[in-house]
Order: structure tokens, then C-alpha cells, then sequence
């Protein structure tokens, strides 16, 4: 038994975190409210005074590499970088090697996620067999054996017939997919944001007008076929805005955005340190206005960390070369919190449905809140703590982010899945800590 | 004064006052260059690779000469672009070298940056000649020698460069050198080669060539790659040499001094007619020459700076 004591609670159905205790009992909040009174001879306590207590992050698009790209990750470094990020539950895409295309592989990232993993795995199939983009997978078969969204990510369903049936035979499941927004055509070997920066590195652009096009047809697809599409790692002025006027004419769509959409921009690129490469490329400080308004205004869904780990020595070469992708697991809820709820953006509140109740709902998952019966996912943060990012202490293989050496505020202290405490104060515990109060102490 | 880092890889890092430093030290050195006797002994002991990614003549072998006329060791390797994406990587390369003693690496790369991820990888001196489509200073610095000895300064000097400026390393580092010092730049070319937003430069753009070569104090051609016809970006070479190909009537209506240069190697009849490449107001082949000034006055700052640093410990 564990019980938070003390702590301020954002339960993800009330706007306001209220003072109070929790008490986990197996796997469930058993009893969640104002100073119960708790005096569990053989429970663990966790004293959270003056810290918030908030229901486990959900990530619902990130990279675990796994099988084909272990150098770069693994079920096991993935999901403790995850419990280190504060995530209790996350989705990982299907563009391993082989794809996650069949149940069979469903079936194997469950297993590997429940023997080495230390948070909740759930996977994402590709829309098409072999992410070819040529016919639509077995999506029955993906359902029943527990997959809960589709995508080719990394590559849009470019044919948009293609992209129609998935919709179609999908909607059967209630299946989202997940789209990579890219008019590939546009992009051609660009690997940075077009604009003044690109032109002064004198490195090749990919235009906003490629994702813009992208979002433009997936929305013209949802009003025509009636079923929701989810927009992946949204990161223009323009997107935002097609976005908004979507949702204003009642098109069943939702996206997501990442946190390096609004905490960097191509003035970063300069110097050319490749853990700036990333696709959707970082845009410019207007992009990154815009993406704060939409996440403001409920335009933009949620926050996703599409963590892309990458080994070094696909980073530590040449710009052109090097690998598309940032290792955010980890970054994620401090940047959220320094850039958006710091500066007035979000409240914590609002940060937490962005980062966990709507990415629950999104997939059809349980998760993003806190009441009695549900799933004790717990994540215990210190809003007060100012840190310097060190990406050598990443958990994650891929020390690939661009934030490192960055001042940030807003602590991960624990994370809880499915009542056991699987990090505290920067250490992943793996099994049972009961009788280990003195792990707990701070 | 010495140069202010261990590197120089773009105009757009050097100060006026290291623009300056290199240009003055230049002309001394095109004086060793005139003489009978082309020897000093300003790099004795000295070790210099030019490491080149791209094929090249002029520009390795200016080095190379550069080089040996002060009586430094030179060697160069040749390794073309498909062997690093299958082989060593860069940084590996250049810790090779340096290991054999390489006081300077001098580098052409065909991808922008190259030039920066080596310099931060080693210890000896990177000099960039040529990265990509981002910067190369060396030619951007002859040329900007080159104007000042024929219009005697680079204050308010017109300058209107002509041709592939999305590809043109050459334009970029012109673009930012030549500001530096006070020159006015146009840009003239087909606009699926003008990069975006490179107004932000200060520049000024032209569609018609007409119109950019008015008044101007110095013309500069830049090569146009037969490739560009093929990726798409002008319709055909044919087009292009009749709407940005200088001639000499567009020459006419430049100023009555102009000067007409080209970094080279020229494509005869595209960018340039004959008559214009060999008219007495070209610059082509001294242009070539200060080349060599140039770099003999890079390599001699940047190996003093390292005499310099050396004898502070």
C-alpha cells in the first residue's frame, strides 16, 4: 500500500488541484480526497507536501526502436526514459523493423513490454502491410490483439484512396490513425525549415507549404469520410490555423504537437549541431507563437514527445547526413511546464489534459485521471525545482536533444505504474519497494 | 593582430578589422609572389593537408602553392563523396590527419557545415574551402582583394553578382564580406535559384538582369551547374544564357569602369560570352593569382596565431 500524503492534486476532472492524500491499494486508487485519514500500519508514505500529484503522463507518440534499431533503443532503455519523463503509459509507432504491421508483432511488443519494460506499452500499427502505402493491414486482427491507433508514421499515407479505405475500414474498430502530414514532392531532401535561416547555412529547406498540404487534404478527408483523423507533431502558423478552422466546421479531426515546436526555432540550427534536425523541421518564432496560441485556444490537442532516439554517431556528422529526430522523453514535462504554463500559456491543469487525459481519450485508453477505482498511474512532480538538462544522464539510449545544457523548471520525482513506484528522486526501481521507505526519502 | 579563432570558415565570422588584416597582409605576400625567387620561409616547418571532398583544380592547387612557396609540408587526399557515406566519417578523417602532425586542414566538402563539425573536432586550424552551398571565404576574400587593388576601396562599390545564387557558396560569402566592408550588393538570377528571404542579407534583387547591371562598379558571373537544368529549376540552359548570360551589351550599361569577374571556371557562352571573359576590364586571371596571395596570407596568419598561442604557455 502506498499513500501520498499531503500533496496538491490535479485529479484531471476538476480545473483546480486541491490539497490531499491518495492511497493506492494493488494496482488502484483506492481512496482519493481532502485530508483523509490514513494510518496504514504497513503503507508506504510518500510525503508530497509541496508538490503535485497528477495522474501518469501519457505519451502518445514516441519511437522505441525496437525490433530492428536496438542500438538506437530498446523496449527496456525506452520505457525507463519514459518513467524517468514522468510517463506512465506510452504509444509506440510502427515503423521498427520489421514493421509493426500484423498481430503477430503487436503480440511481441506486448511481450517484450511486459517483460523488460517498467511503464504501460501500447502499440500503434502501420495503416498499410510493410508501410509500402500501397494496400491497408489486417486492422481487425491489430485490434484484437491490442493495438490502439494506426499510423505509417515517418511517411504520410501519400495515396489518398489508400488512405480512404483505412479510413473507412478502421472507423469498424474505432481505430484513430495517426497521420504524418508531408507533400513529399516539396520536401525533396530538404532537412531544415526554409526561410532566412536555411538560406544563410545555406542548408536545404523544406517549406511549411509540405506539412500544410498535408493537413489540408487529411482534413479534407475526415469532412468527406466522417471519421476522425489525428494530426501528428503539428508545427506551422499555417497548420494551426487550417487546424482551427477544421475543428470550427465540426470536422472530426485532432492533432497533436510536440515540445520542441514550442521551445526552439531554426535560429537554433545555427552552428549546425545536428540534434537540431528533426522533422517537422523547428520553425520560426512565429510558428512557435502560433503553436502556443493553439494550444491556448484548444486548437491543439495534445502534446505528444515524438522521441526519435538516434545513436551518436548518426548525429555527430554532417547536417545533411545525419538523422531526423529528438530524444524527448525525458524533456518533455519540464518544457512544457517552463514554456507554457510559466509563461501563462497553459495552467498545470491545462498541461496535464494535454499530456494525459486527452491523449487517453484520443487512443481509448485508461489513464489521465485520478479517481476511486482507477488505474494508480501517479506522477509526482516538484514544480519549484530548476535543473540544468544533461543529456549523458538520459535513460534513453539516444542522447539526441537539443535542450541539453538548457535551464529548465518542473521535476519529475516519481512516477507510479500501476502502484509501483518505478522511479524516484532519478533512480528506475524495478519490482516491489515495500520496506524500502528509505528509497523514498528525500 | 592575429586572427581571433583557430579556424576560418565564413566571411560571416570575420570582423572588419580581420578582413582587413588579411587583405593588407595579402599584398605583401603578392609581392613574394612577383618575384623571381617565389620562396619565403613563412610556413617553414609547417604542415598543411587540403582535404578534399569535391573535385577541384584551381583551388586545391592555390593552396598546394601557397603552400610551398613558404616552404611548408603539403599533402593532399582526395576522397570522393560516395566513400564517406560508406567509409570514415569526417571527424575520423580529420583526427587522422592531425594525428600525422597537420598544423592546417584545409577543406572542401560538398555539404554545408562540413567545414564547422570538422573545425570543432580538431585541434589543428580548418580552413573552409568550400562547404556546400553555406560559405567559401577564400574566394569571397581574393575577390574582395581583387576589387579593392583595381577601384582602390570597397566602401560604397556596386557589385552585382549574376547567376545560381541558391548553389553559390561564392555569392553567400561575397554577400556577407563584401557588406562588411561597405559595398552595395544586387543579386540578379532566375528566381527557382534565388534563395528566400535573402533580401534579410541587406541585398538588393533583380529579375532583369538589365536592371542589376546598371551603374554597377563590379559584375560577377557565377557558374551555373549543367545539373540544375536537369533537377528542374530552369527550363534549359539555352533560356538561361539568353536571360542572364552577360554579353557585352549588358556590359555597357554598367558603370564605364566596371570590372568583370567570375570565380571559375567559366562555362563559355552560358553565363558569360567570350567577349566578355576576355575583355580587358575581365578580372578572371588575376583574380587567380590574388587566389594564391590570399591564401599564403590565411595560412600564415593562422599558423602565427598558433606561434602566438604556443608561447603564452
Amino acid at each position: 500500500m502506498i499513500c501520498i500524503k499531503g500533496g496538491n492534486i490535479i485529479d484531471g476532472i476538476s480545473n483546480e488541484p486541491y490539497r490531499g492524500d491518495i492511497l493506492i491499494e494493488k494496482n488502484k486508487v483506492m481512496k482519493i480526497g481532502r485530508s483523509l485519514d490514513i494510518n496504514f500500519p504497513n503503507s508506504v508514505v510518500i510525503d508530497a507536501a509541496g508538490l503535485y500529484v497528477l495522474p501518469g503522463l501519457i505519451d502518445m507518440h514516441c519511437h522505441l526502436r525496437e525490433p530492428g534499431h536496438e542500438y538506437k533503443e530498446d523496449i527496456a532503455s525506452g520505457t525507463r526514459s519514459a518513467a524517468a519523463g514522468g510517463f506512465t503509459s506510452i504509444a509506440c509507432m510502427a515503423n521498427t523493423n520489421p514493421p509493426i504491421d500484423n498481430g503477430g508483432m503487436v503480440n511481441f511488443i506486448k511481450t517484450r513490454a511486459k517483460e523488460n519494460g517498467v511503464v504501460k506499452v501500447y502499440p500503434i500499427a502501420t495503416v498499410t502491410k510493410g508501410m509500402k502505402g500501397k494496400t491497408i493491414t489486417e486492422i481487425g486482427e491489430l485490434y484484437k490483439a491490442g493495438a490502439v491507433a494506426l499510423s505509417d508514421d515517418g511517411r504520410p499515407v501519400e495515396d489518398s484512396n489508400v488512405l480512404k479505405l483505412a479510413i473507412q475500414y478502421s472507423k469498424m474498430f474505432n481505430m484513430p490513425i495517426i497521420n504524418h502530414c508531408e507533400d513529399l514532392n516539396l520536401v525533396n531532401d530538404g532537412v531544415m525549415n526554409e526561410g532566412y535561416m536555411s538560406t544563410i547555412l545555406g542548408l536545404k529547406g523544406i517549406n511549411r507549404a509540405a506539412e500544410e498540404i498535408g493537413i489540408a487534404r487529411d482534413i479534407i478527408m475526415a469532412k468527406h469520410y466522417g471519421a476522425s483523423i489525428h494530426i501528428a507533431h503539428v508545427s506551422t502558423m499555417g497548420g494551426v490555423e487550417l487546424i482551427r478552422q477544421a475543428k470550427r466546421e465540426g470536422i472530426p479531426i485532432t492533432c497533436e504537437t510536440a515540445p520542441h515546436y514550442f521551445s526552439a526555432t531554426d535560429e537554433w540550427v545555427d552552428g549546425y549541431d545536428a540534434n537540431t534536425k528533426v522533422n517537422p523541421p523547428l520553425r520560426t518564432a512565429d510558428d512557435v507563437e502560433a503553436i502556443k496560441e493553439g494550444l491556448r485556444d484548444g486548437t491543439i490537442d495534445a502534446i505528444a514527445t515524438d522521441h526519435a532516439p538516434h545513436h551518436r554517431d548518426e548525429k555527430n556528422i554532417e547536417y545533411n547526413i545525419a538523422a531526423f529526430g529528438i530524444s524527448g522523453l525525458e524533456t518533455a514535462f519540464s518544457l512544457g511546464y517552463t514554456n507554457l504554463v510559466e509563461k501563462g500559456i497553459l495552467s498545470l491543469s491545462g498541461l496535464v489534459q494535454k499530456m494525459s487525459s486527452t491523449p487517453a481519450n484520443i487512443l481509448g485508453i485508461e489513464g489521465g485521471k485520478l479517481g476511486e477505482g482507477s488505474a494508480a498511474d501517479i506522477t509526482i512532480v516538484d514544480l519549484n525545482s530548476e535543473y540544468i538538462i544533461d543529456t549523458r544522464k538520459f535513460y534513453s539510449k539516444g542522447k539526441n536533444n537539443p535542450f541539453h545544457g538548457k535551464k529548465v523548471k518542473g521535476k519529475i520525482l516519481y512516477t507510479i505504474v500501476d502502484g509501483s513506484i518505478v522511479y524516484a528522486h532519478s533512480k528506475i526501481y524495478e519490482g516491489s519497494i515495500d520496506g524500502r521507505v528509505d528509497l523514498l526519502d528525500r | 593582430m592575429a586572427l581571433k579563432n583557430k579556424d576560418v570558415l565564413g566571411l560571416r565570422e570575420l570582423s572588419i578589422e580581420e578582413i582587413d588584416e588579411i587583405l593588407n597582409t595579402a599584398e605583401l605576400m603578392k609581392h613574394i609572389l612577383t618575384q623571381n625567387n617565389k620562396r619565403t620561409p613563412h610556413l617553414q616547418g609547417k604542415s598543411i593537408v587540403t582535404l578534399f571532398y569535391e573535385n577541384s583544380t584551381r583551388t586545391r592547387l592555390s593552396f598546394e602553392l601557397a603552400s610551398k612557396y613558404m616552404g611548408a609540408s603539403a599533402a593532399n587526399v582526395s576522397a570522393s563523396s560516395s566513400s564517406v557515406a560508406k567509409g570514415e566519417t569526417l571527424i575520423d578523417t580529420g583526427r587522422t590527419i592531425e594525428s600525422m602532425g597537420a598544423d592546417v586542414i584545409v577543406i572542401r566538402h560538398p555539404m554545408s557545415g562540413a567545414s564547422h563539425l570538422l573545425a570543432k573536432n580538431v585541434d589543428a586550424s580548418v580552413i573552409n574551402a568550400g562547404d556546400g552551398m553555406n560559405e567559401h571565404p577564400t574566394q569571397a576574400l581574393l575577390d574582395m582583394y581583387t576589387i579593392r587593388e583595381k577601384l582602390g576601396r570597397l566602401e560604397n562599390v556596386k557589385v552585382t553578382i549574376v547567376g545560381d545564387i541558391m548553389h553559390s557558396r561564392v555569392a553567400r560569402s561575397n554577400i556577407w564580406g563584401l557588406q562588411k566592408m561597405g559595398a552595395e550588393i544586387t543579386l540578379a538570377g532566375p528566381s527557382t535559384l534565388m534563395p528566400v528571404e535573402i533580401e534579410k542579407m541587406g541585398v538588393k534583387i533583380c529579375s532583369n538582369v538589365e536592371e542589376a547591371v546598371e551603374g554597377a562598379d563590379v559584375v560577377m558571373g557565377l557558374r551555373i551547374q549543367k545539373e540544375r537544368q536537369h533537377e528542374g529549376l530552369i527550363p534549359s540552359i539555352r533560356e538561361y544564357a539568353d536571360l542572364f548570360g552577360i554579353d557585352k551589351k549588358k556590359i555597357e550599361l554598367a558603370s564605364p569602369n566596371v570590372i568583370i569577374m567570375h570565380p571559375g571556371p567559366v562555362n563559355r557562352g552560358i553565363e558569360m560570352t567570350s567577349d566578355v571573359i576576355d575583355y580587358t576590364a575581365s578580372t578572371i586571371n588575376e583574380q587567380v593569382t590574388n587566389g594564391v596571395a590570399i591564401r599564403m596570407a590565411l595560412l600564415y596568419l593562422l599558423t602565427r596565431r598558433r606561434v602566438i598561442e604556443h608561447d603564452m604557455y
